[in-house]
């Protein structure tokens, strides 16, 4: 029943396509998060704030499992082709209409209704692609290249992000900061991007066959009839619903967060790494991780899913705080300014920022403030900025002044060795992505009958990705919240859950490769 | 192994209780009027309690199963699954 060889590779570069797409347009919303909070959410109306965190976390965290249910039950109803030409058309028509709302200026409160509206449609039809893609793939391939062929389609998350990086860095270098964030800016252009990437991939979806298994499913008249209970409801399969997400998925979540997108956040609200340069880190480890989707996918046919995928986990758990470490002590600006002092070699270029005239009722207290930034470049190429406010009081009731003038650095620039430094160490986070990720869609597949394996291999992978995933930040911004003293506090979030999810794995999860999928 | 398989489920059913007492006594902490983060909002809270809560009780679930021996033979066919 597979594919021949040319067969397998248009399926899949067409379901690969699409869901690359469905990634790029999910991610781009989150990437330009501070432009569209401007346009649409302004600060100081609650309504707004409440649908903008709504926004971010509804879409993630309630409606992608809920897009799971229903797209994973439709596709198992009435066939894997029509329903993730469906969530295509969803998501590619929701992001243009993102980026054709008017901003809240224009009018009002309508703007983030409407923009919210549409991120949850993003939201729901996210949670039923990647099921769908993934099964029919590995439906297509033959049972000794599964897990080769199914890791073409866990690239297209990772890709997807390289794409919207890259996008949306093209658009920015390309024009001036206020031309990027004006209303009808370049900041949209990513969104309108979308609808001619959807389009090529719907004409090339439409041209796709049903899956032979579930073709012949169909024939034979034993089609679920109601998939939703036959997943959940049906003792054996649940507890294999289960197994797949505490034993497998939910660490595969936390790993693949945290390499890609807190690594990120990390260097940049942490570290205070340069906007540009952060990127430039990412898209090199990316671009040069990526392949090992593809080596760990392969891999997997020939030894296995079960290690590959926990051992991924197990180096995230070992390595995840020495690496973040490395990052904080490494580009410590503080440290330069006292070696460039010392070496008296700095560049140092000091412009003040505004200066703040402050007064209290009685006018007793009057004191002005000034904001100044100072630019710093070492001969090797590093460069930071110390923003710092110092108070200059008129009157002599100076004990009373409370303002912070600790400075604080930023805008960090590393050294051209130092920067691959950095480049490496991503990459080797993404390297426990890869392989944490590689094979799990072939183990997923593996693990459930043809009749109900969208519905049952979609609900534990968005709850593993999107809520355990997804969670990171928020969960890295308790910790640090709580225990302030210790900067890489939020890493044991997902150091916890990948070790219960290791525990759980090698306890529980069999490391045989099913090779009967039809059935 | 199985024995251990077992022993571990009682864990695992111990487990979901206490990751919702904690989340609920966090969500009750972080909450304030004043704050401006994420996490002073009860929103992003009541979403994650609620989607949370069946999650657990699918960990207690699956801790059920595995103290019963559900696991200690995985099926090798759908027809086992069926």
């Amino acid at each position: 029943m597979a594919a021949s060889e040319k067969g397998i590779g248009k399926i899949i570069f067409s379901s690969s396509l699409g869901t690359l797409i469905e990634w790029y347009d999910f991610y781009i919303f989150g990437m330009l998060a501070k432009t569209i909070s401007v346009q649409f959410f302004p600060e100081g109306n609650s309504t707004a704030a409440l649908l903008s965190t709504l926004a971010i976390f509804a879409a993630g965290f309630l409606v992608r499992p809920f897009g799971a249910l229903v797209f994973g039950r439709l596709g198992d109803l009435v066939g894997r082709k029509y329903t993730f030409l469906l969530t295509l058309v969803l998501m590619g028509g929701s992001t243009f209409l993102i980026g054709m709302v008017p901003g809240y200026k224009s009018i009002g409160i309508a703007a983030p209704l409407l923009v919210l509206l549409l991120r949850l449609i993003q939201g729901l039809a996210l949670g039923g692609e990647y099921g769908g893609a993934a099964t029919y793939v590995a439906e297509h391939a033959p049972a000794n290249r599964r897990g080769y062929f199914t890791a073409w389609i866990q690239t297209t998350a990772t890709l997807g992000l390289f794409v919207a990086l890259g996008i949306i860095l093209l658009v920015k270098t390309n024009m001036s900061d206020a031309a990027f964030t004006a209303e009808w800016g370049g900041w949209r252009y990513p969104f309108w991007i979308s609808i001619l990437l959807v389009g090529v991939s719907i004409y090339i979806r439409l041209k796709m066959s049903e899956s032979p298994l579930y073709s012949a499913l169909k024939k034979e008249g034993k089609t679920s009839v109601n998939p939703l209970k036959e997943s959940f409801g049906h003792r054996a399969n649940f507890k294999m619903v289960l197994l797949a997400l505490f034993g497998a998925v939910m660490g595969q979540g936390v790993i693949w967060y945290t390499g890609q997108f807190y690594a990120q956040s990390f260097l940049e609200n942490v570290v205070k790494i340069e906007f540009m340069q952060n990127r430039e880190i990412l898209l090199w480890a990316i671009g040069l991780a990526t392949p090992f989707f593809l080596f760990f996918g392969w891999l997997s046919d020939k030894i296995g899913r079960k290690w590959i995928m926990l051992i991924g986990m197990l180096l995230g758990v070992v390595f995840y705080r020495p690496i973040f470490g490395t990052f904080l002590k490494e580009a410590n600006a503080k440290k330069w300014k006292t070696e460039a002092v010392r070496m008296a070699n700095p560049n140092v270029h000091s412009t003040t920022i505004r200066i703040d005239t402050v007064k209290n009722a009685d006018q007793l207290l009057n004191y002005t403030v000034q904001h100044s930034k100072t630019d710093w470049q070492l001969i090797d190429g590093r460069k930071f900025s110390i923003t710092s406010a110092d108070t200059v009081p008129m009157y002599q009731f100076k004990s009373f002044i409370k303002v912070d003038t600790k400075p604080v650095y930023s805008n960090i620039v590393l050294s051209t060795q130092l920067k691959w430094k950095f480049i490496a160490l991503v990459w080797v986070m993404i390297i426990f992505v890869t392989m944490a990720y590689g094979p799990i869609a072939a183990f997923l597949v593996e693990l459930f009958p043809t009749k109900i394996r969208y519905t049952s291999m979609s609900l534990p992978y968005h709850i593993g990705n999107g809520v355990f995933g997804g969670l990171v930040p928020f969960i890295a911004t308790l910790l640090s919240t709580t225990f302030i003293k210790d900067p890489l506090v939020g890493l044991w979030y997902p150091i916890g859950v990948a070790a219960l999810c290791f525990i759980i794995g090698a306890l529980y999860l069999a490391n045989k490769i099913d090779k009967e999928v039809n059935d | 192994m199985n024995t251990v398989k077992k022993i571990m489920g009682l864990i695992w059913m111990l487990l979901a209780p206490v990751i919702i007492f904690f989340l609920v006594k966090s969500a009750v902490h972080n909450i304030s009027s004043g704050g401006t983060k994420d996490i002073n909002q009860p929103v992003p809270w009541i979403i994650i309690i609620t989607i949370f809560t069946p999650i657990a009780i699918g960990l207690m679930i699956f801790g059920y199963y595995a103290l019963k021996g559900e696991y200690d033979k995985l099926p090798e066919s759908s027809e086992e699954i069926n």
